[in-house]
């Protein structure tokens, strides 16, 4: 009879937290910065020249590519 | 690496709207939402000038400091971005973004206003980079893919300029001197300027 009860208890809880509201967190968030690269998503459109994770080398190639891209009396000249 | 930041040249803009185009194919921006605009100043008079205005990434954003559920978050590179899910749709930012960059979909989660939309300088949100979530909510993240914004990419005069602040002021900085006139950059003193973001620019100042 009482493991019925604490059984019933138990299933009841377990019922009545369901209820609960879900965690509301404000604050800084967390974003993978942008030189860690795509990660496992389709990497067809990413810019070669540069390799995931070492910030140096993806530093560069968007200087690079702002140069190249932009600045037409370098290109011109 | 220095900050993000965009320029915008008047001199050279010819209000051609391919930087709004590629920013809405982009990142496949609903209609009424437009991350990106061209402003004409003295629209038909002689002289008139036209700039290509989006958020500009402020260095002390006004748009983070009204906030209300802080929703605002600013990367290494300094590019300010926002968290949808935190996001209630109040407008304040919208009140307080000198460039008027905050848009609000006319249905979404809040019925007639939905969740603010903005520029984000291509580099998605706090999702995953690339991932799907992260498109839908926030477009394409090029930075993470190696590439600068698809606006400046796209643009046809290079009239606007996006990537490493050193680099493209210095190639402002060498058309100004080749061409010895326009070295005003509009919203340059108030994105980034050494006074607060949002207050009115000195007297005489041009941004």
């Amino acid at each position: 009879m009482s493991k019925t009860i604490v059984s019933l208890a138990l299933v009841a809880v377990c019922g009545l937290s369901a209820c609960m509201e879900k965690p509301q967190t404000l604050g800084t968030k967390s974003d993978a910065a942008p030189f860690t690269g795509t990660g496992d998503a389709p990497t067809a459109f990413v810019n070669g020249g540069w390799k995931a994770g070492d910030k140096t080398s993806w530093e560069q190639a968007l200087r690079t590519r702002a140069q190249a891209g932009q600045n037409d009396y370098a290109k011109t000249n | 690496m220095a900050r993000m930041k965009f320029i915008c040249d008047a001199e050279r803009c010819i209000e051609c709207n391919g930087c709004v185009t590629a920013c809405k194919n982009e990142h496949e921006v609903p209609w009424g939402v437009n991350r990106r605009r061209v402003v004409t100043l003295n629209d038909g008079v002689p002289g008139e000038k036209s700039i290509s205005v989006a958020c500009m990434h402020c260095s002390d954003a006004p748009c983070m400091a009204v906030c209300p559920v802080n929703c605002f978050y600013k990367t290494d590179e300094g590019v300010v971005l926002h968290d949808k899910d935190v996001c209630i749709g109040c407008g304040y930012c919208s009140y307080a973004c000198p460039f008027g960059a905050p848009q609000f979909p006319s249905q979404g989660t809040f019925g007639v206003r939905g969740k603010m939309d903005k520029c984000t300088f291509c580099a998605g949100g706090p999702e995953a980079n690339g991932s799907q979530a992260e498109f839908e909510k926030y477009g394409r993240n090029r930075l993470a893919e190696g590439k600068l914004p698809a606006c400046a990419e796209m643009c046809s005069t290079k009239a606007l300029l996006a990537g490493d602040g050193d680099v493209v002021a210095d190639i402002f900085r060498n058309r100004v001197l080749k061409r010895n006139k326009g070295a005003e950059v509009w919203g340059w003193g108030t994105a980034y300027g050494s006074t607060k973001a949002g207050q009115p620019a000195k007297e005489g100042g041009k941004s």
